[in-house]
């Protein structure tokens, strides 16, 4: 069965540590013993001293303080000597017409107008939508374009947007938008606010006035006046901001085809636009003149086209019709409209005080000149611009810029005596009143046959550059060069020689 | 002869009257000027352009032919005139709007 047993111990000896020994060397160092020494320093003298600046006198020890020190000698004499001279050189530097027309130009650009950038937005583009209306802030930044269709007669379901550009940016993309504000039908015009860098107003084709305000990170609609009975029922062809009674309170202008004009007020409360005053236009009220009388026939409302504010007299506006009336207008009027009662709660007043002469076509734009208070530019179908002044009814000056359709015209901010035309037929005409013949100063041009300029805006906080905007949808941002921006000194003076011209 | 000031005065007026002119300042050979009736940091800055560039175009004047003098300097800007009219002791600048 089972026994004890002891069993020797077995020993393995390893390997392992053998093979691992054999590469291994033992190597040691040590590093060298450090130089030490001691010294000792010490300052014998010490002084101390300190500097500070005086207020700077303006030196009146180089100018006389003493008046009662007499006169150095001498001085009389050459005074008297010299009296003669300097006299006789006033007076004819007074009288002298050397320099007239003269304007050195320090920095010379080779051309006059250059296309600093081409913007569009190629998926508006794919959709054929038009630039309807560009806008710069009031900081001159950032361009606001709206798009739209200009020549769709119909109500369309295309779904717009309203782009920003920041051109102060360096890595501006001229294909891709800073800001993309999409709407639900075209939007016809746009209108930045004159104060705040952020607001933007906008009219559409479906009657609507939004206003956005692109400082908020969501939901960028500040106010809208919704579809109410009281708001539009055609399309909105321009808005405007308008200063009101309140100081630092701007409301919305907004005009229409259906022969209204509307002043909305933000209430911020229930994000609304609230109808302040309203305005209707109806062919009966409107002020004729001895010769107009026999023009205004057959049409039933006068449908609002273009829409300016004067900015010398914040009481009176200018609105320019289908028909081709140009009219001034008070917003203090209060002489109610003949339309046919209807339950509002804001009465309709007719607004027009006085009638110009009519042109044969709607009438596209007006803008009031900012240099002179009685004069401002109006444009239509015809391709005249002509200037008025508000005192008398025929213009004062007609100047043919194309044979087609002319979309808008606008002063230049700088410059009394420049303004600019978009054509119907593409280029940019900029005239300038001082030259004596009256084809265009200069032309802005970029080619593309059928391609209108339709919208035109002057930066004013930069007065070189001028923003186009095309039916192909890309805005040309062109920069001009100096002698169609800065003023001459005589300019106000021709201004008002023009504005003083009575037509026979 | 006992130079008074309202002589000095008078005839510094009937330049100064002149319809257009904004100041007149009267420079002394040293540079310092001793009449003036712009204010004090427009005087000196007057003063001390205008008296090295009428120095430089006396020279200028004087290189081309030693026997002529400077008289009259007249610059023209977009805005302004600026004359000089200087002799030996004196310089007297004018500055008058276009």
């Amino acid at each position: 069965m089972f026994s004890d047993e002891t069993l020797d111990p077995v020993t393995v000896r390893t390997r392992w540590r053998r093979s691992q020994q054999e590469p291994l060397q033992t190597r040691s160092s040590q590093t060298e013993a450090v130089h030490r020494g001691h010294a000792g320093v010490q300052t014998r003298s010490t002084t101390s001293s300190w500097t500070q600046t005086e207020p700077q006198e303006p030196s009146p020890d180089l100018l006389h303080q003493n008046p009662a020190e007499p006169d150095p000698p001498g001085l009389l004499d050459f005074l008297q000597r010299t009296e003669d001279l300097v006299l006789r050189e006033l007076q004819k530097t007074s009288r002298s017409h050397a320099f007239h027309g003269f304007q050195a130009d320090w920095d010379q650009h080779r051309q006059r107008v250059l296309c600093v950038h081409r913007l569009q937005r190629p998926a508006a583009q794919d959709q054929v939508l038009h630039v309807s209306s560009v806008s710069w802030t009031c900081t001159g930044s950032v361009l606001v374009c709206a798009y739209g269709r200009t020549d769709d007669g119909d109500w369309t379901n295309h779904k717009s947007c309203v782009c920003l550009w920041n051109l102060d940016r360096r890595n501006l993309n001229p294909k891709q938008p800073d800001l993309v504000l999409d709407v639900p039908t075209a939007v016809t015009s746009v209108c930045c606010h004159p104060k705040s860098p952020a607001l933007i107003a906008g009219g559409l084709y479906s009657g609507e006035v939004l206003v956005w305000d692109t400082s908020r990170t969501q939901d960028l609609v500040l106010g809208q006046t919704g579809m109410s009975a009281e708001g539009h029922r055609e399309p909105v062809y321009q808005v405007s901001w308008v200063p009101l009674q309140r100081k630092g309170d701007f409301g919305v202008l907004s005009s229409s085809s259906g022969g209204r004009v509307l002043l909305w007020t933000l209430d911020l409360d229930q994000t609304r636009l609230v109808l302040d005053s309203a305005y209707a236009f109806v062919p009966q009220q409107v002020p004729h003149s001895s010769r107009t009388s026999t023009r205004v026939r057959g049409s039933s409302t006068v449908g609002v086209t273009a829409l300016a504010l004067s900015p010398w007299d914040p009481d009176t506006f200018l609105v320019g019709s289908e028909g081709g009336l140009l009219l001034r207008c008070s917003f203090s009027s209060q002489t109610p409209a003949a339309v046919p009662p209807e339950d509002r709660t804001v009465v309709l007043r007719a607004p027009a005080v006085f009638s110009f002469r009519p042109s044969s076509g709607p009438v596209h734009s007006i803008h009031c000149s900012p240099f002179h208070r009685n004069l401002f530019a109006s444009a239509g179908t015809e391709g005249l611009v002509q200037v008025h002044s508000l005192l008398q009814t025929d213009p004062v000056l007609s100047i043919r810029a194309s044979d087609s359709y002319l979309f808008q015209v606008q002063w230049s901010p700088s410059r009394p005596l420049v303004l600019a035309a978009a054509t119907g037929h593409g280029p940019v005409h900029i005239f300038d009143l001082a030259r004596r013949s009256l084809r265009p100063a200069a032309t802005v041009e970029e080619g593309g046959a059928n391609v209108a300029s339709t919208c035109l805006a002057f930066n004013h906080q930069n007065p070189r550059l001028l923003a186009v905007g095309r039916s192909d949808g890309s805005v040309g941002v062109w920069q001009l060069s100096s002698e169609l921006v800065d003023p001459g000194p005589t300019e106000s003076g021709e201004l008002e020689q023009i504005a003083n011209q009575v037509s026979e | 002869m006992l130079v008074s000031e309202s002589d000095v005065e008078e005839t510094l007026k009937s330049i100064e009257n002149h319809e257009s002119v904004i100041g007149t300042v009267v420079v002394n050979a040293q540079g310092i000027p001793i009449k003036t009736t712009l204010d004090n940091s427009k005087t000196i800055q007057y003063a001390g352009l205008l008296r090295d560039l009428t120095a430089m175009a006396r020279s200028v004047v004087r290189d081309i032919d030693p026997q002529n003098d400077l008289t009259f300097l007249r610059i023209r800007s977009k805005n302004k005139e600026i004359m000089a009219g200087l002799e030996n002791d004196y310089l007297l600048i004018a500055l008058q709007n276009l």
